[in-house]
């Protein structure tokens, strides 16, 4: 009797447990989706905190940027300055240190326009790569509109009252007029106006000064000043020219123009104008007694 | 008492099945002599619901279904349909389980069981009540089958189905339905099935260990004349015997309803025994012959037609025995005779004469033996024909022959499943001191 001994093909009750567990579809989403992420996510988390991983990954990424930067189609090596003046030229070098030929990736482009614009003659900066091999700096000089004389200093002022360049002598720019005085150079645009508005007194005038950050006193030579009211300046200036116009005041022996309050301006005579009007009254009562 | 508790049992098995179809995925377990099947059925969702008659008891239409998993297995540790080694049967049913899910690629949770043994008993009760509302309602029929008097079934058995066949309206006899009717006398035939209950119990207990959870229960027999019988037979009055490997079933339907169970210990492995014994061959060998040149009809021929037999006290390759066809057919035949005629017996018993029409259908395993439907017909002397269960979709044709008509059958069983006693409420009396009984019990216990 040949007694064949057949395998059980019963599953044993571990795996029977574990086939039914692997049909659940939770079991098995599991299994192949979730933990498979989460080991994963999990090696590249502890990648990301190992010092060495990050040591190298920097040295790699370094490498290739190296390598990239020294294509000959990323070198920069000429500089150019179309429609800059000599001067400014020698200022933005001094205050950019570009030492070409470098490579178009490390040049900050937009680093050199602020280093630029931070110069107080330049308005606007434009600074770019071009296809071959230049950089094209372009820059907006400030035009200087006034003299500014604070304190020690002279400057020349934009119109926006922003510093352009330091003056060593008022004669330097005669053509500008002066200004003076604490916050002078906050109210610009009004003493440009008033500079065109007093053109027919040109020839006298000395310069205008700020007082107490409010109004203007214009100073013209003899010493006569004509001061002028917070609002209505230029209104003040024209009612003094015509007055001048017609009855040649500012010829006169004046000191002070006073147009603080314009319905009533006032006027202050020099010492010896007042004696002469003392005289002159005495007289007239002389006469008349 | 045993009844409450397998009532509630019963009860809360329809509801894991009702659950498990609404999830989609109910299993199908046939634990037979030689065979362990396991079916995994898909079922559609609602496609065709239709609003049942009252709101408690659905009548589910539920029959979109299809077969997405088989698994068959050789069964070990069963005799005459019951267990008899535990870790045996328990290793079949995990590997026919497996192999389906495997094949389905879900997971079945909730089965539905067929066993052929427990020595199914069945009982026609009568019960009647008096209408309450003019209306038969639920709780009239839940009434009715309430009082039916149960006759003492023994301590040791459990009601395994318990179905209304017939109701009576004051005059108006065999009902099928009699809710929503107008009437004052409401009489109900019940048909009720008894099994051991330790058969029963043993197999809840090798189910649950297989980490399955049992929606159902039913006998084999009651399964098989569910897909063998076609409708007419089922309506006029029909037999379906399931000649299975070690109990044979009887169960005779009338009217579309079950009216009778029973099983006769005798089946296909009492004729494989008997070619072990009658050609001196081991089992295996038995089985062999029998299933490949086995018959019950001998003609002239077969006295000619030799058949190779191993001989185990074999000394050399070429000292063969050889018998003849004949022989063979000898053997078998007074064992099917011996079957059949137990059955006809039972069939008498049962008063299946008394039927209109009187179909018998044969199906099971053993019933693919040649010449069996000859037999038969002489033994039990009326209209027999061998009937494989009704196709149903997605069935392989490996699994769709004459052994699996129990499984089929408890898959359609599942997806048009017949009322039963425990799908009516109980009357409140019932209930009510049961829990009170309990209830002062546990206030006994505890204080």
């Amino acid at each position: 009797m040949c007694a064949m001994k057949y395998a059980d093909p019963a599953p044993s009750l571990l795996r029977y447990r574990f086939e039914r567990l692997w049909l659940k579809p939770s079991v098995r989403r599991t299994v192949r989706l979730w933990l498979p992420l989460a080991v994963v996510a999990g090696g590249i988390w502890m990648a990301a905190h190992n010092p060495a991983v990050q040591g190298a990954t920097q040295q790699g990424w370094n490498a290739l940027r190296d390598t990239v930067a020294a294509r000959p189609e990323l070198q920069v090596d000429t500089l150019e300055f179309p429609d800059v003046s000599p001067d400014l030229q020698a200022q933005i070098q001094a205050l950019v240190p570009l030492d070409l030929p470098k490579s178009a990736i490390d040049l900050k482009v937009a680093d050199i326009k602020a280093a630029i614009e931070t110069l107080d003659a330049v308005k606007q900066a434009e600074v770019r790569i071009t296809g071959n091999g230049t950089l094209e700096i372009r820059a907006l000089e400030r035009r200087p509109v006034l003299v500014w004389r604070d304190g020690s200093m002279l400057r020349l002022v934009d119109e926006t009252g922003h510093k352009v360049a330091e003056l060593a002598r008022r004669n330097a720019r005669p053509d500008l007029p002066l200004i003076a005085g604490k916050g002078a150079d906050a109210a610009v645009a009004e003493a440009m106006k008033l500079f065109e508005t007093a053109a027919p007194i040109a020839p006298r005038l000395r310069g205008f000064v700020r007082v107490g950050e409010r109004r203007w006193d214009v100073v013209l030579d003899r010493g006569q000043t004509i001061m002028l009211p917070e609002n209505g300046a230029i209104t003040a200036l024209r009612h003094v020219l015509e007055l001048h116009k017609a009855d040649d005041l500012l010829n006169r022996d004046i000191i002070v123009v006073d147009m603080r309050n314009p319905d009533r301006p006032v006027l202050r005579l020099t010492e010896t104008a007042i004696e002469e009007l003392r005289r002159l009254r005495a007289k007239v009562r002389g006469e008349d007694a | 008492m045993m009844t409450p508790s397998l009532f509630e049992m019963q009860r809360e098995m329809r509801q894991r099945r009702e659950a498990a179809v609404k999830r989609g995925v109910v299993g199908i377990l046939d634990i037979g002599t030689s065979k362990v099947v396991c079916l995994v059925l898909q079922f559609a969702p609602n496609l065709n619901t239709e609003p049942s008659v009252s709101g408690h008891v659905t009548i589910p239409s539920m029959g979109a279904f299809r077969v997405i998993g088989v698994g068959t297995t050789r069964s070990r540790g069963v005799r005459f349909g019951e267990i008899s080694v535990m870790d045996e049967t328990e290793r079949a049913i995990r590997t026919a389980v497996q192999r389906a899910q495997k094949m389905a690629g879900t997971r079945v949770d909730d089965v539905i069981v067929s066993f052929a043994g427990g020595r199914p008993r069945s009982y026609g009760l009568g019960g009647e009540v008096q209408v309450e509302n003019g209306e038969v309602s639920e709780r009239d029929i839940g009434h009715a089958m309430a009082a039916c008097d149960v006759p003492p079934y023994g301590e040791d058995r459990q009601p395994i189905h318990a179905m209304p066949v017939a109701y009576t309206l004051d005059h108006e006899a065999g009902l099928s339905d009699p809710r929503g009717m107008v009437g004052s006398r409401l009489a109900v035939d019940m048909h009720m099935l008894t099994v051991n209950d330790t058969v029963v119990q043993n197999l809840l207990h090798c189910v649950g260990r297989c980490d399955l959870e049992v929606a159902g229960l039913a006998v084999s027999s009651f399964a098989s004349g569910i897909s063998t019988l076609v409708e007419n037979e089922q309506e006029l009055g029909a037999a379906c015997i399931d000649m299975g490997a070690g109990a044979t079933g009887i169960s005779i339907f009338i009217k579309k309803q079950l009216i009778y169970a029973d099983a006769v210990r005798l089946g296909g492995d009492h004729i494989t025994n008997d070619i072990r014994q009658g050609l001196q061959v081991p089992q295996d060998v038995a089985e062999r012959i029998k299933t490949l040149h086995g018959g019950l009809l001998a003609t002239g021929a077969d006295d000619r037609e030799m058949i190779e037999v191993p001989n185990p006290m074999a000394q050399w390759d070429n000292d063969r025995r050889h018998v003849s066809r004949s022989d063979l057919i000898g053997v078998m035949r007074p064992r099917v005779e011996e079957i059949l005629e137990e059955v006809r017996d039972r069939l008498d018993a049962a008063g299946f004469e008394e039927l209109p029409h009187q179909q018998i259908v044969l199906t099971g395993g053993s019933s693919q033996i040649p010449g069996l439907d000859d037999v038969a017909a002489r033994i039990l002397g009326r209209r027999v024909r061998i009937g494989p269960p009704l196709r149903v979709r997605g069935l392989p044709q490996m699994a769709s022959g004459p052994g699996f008509a129990a499984a089929v059958g408890l898959a359609l069983h599942a997806s048009f499943p017949q009322d039963e006693c425990w799908d009516f409420e109980m009357p409140a009396d019932r209930i009510g001191t049961r829990k009170m009984r309990r209830a002062f019990r546990w206030f006994r216990n505890n204080w």
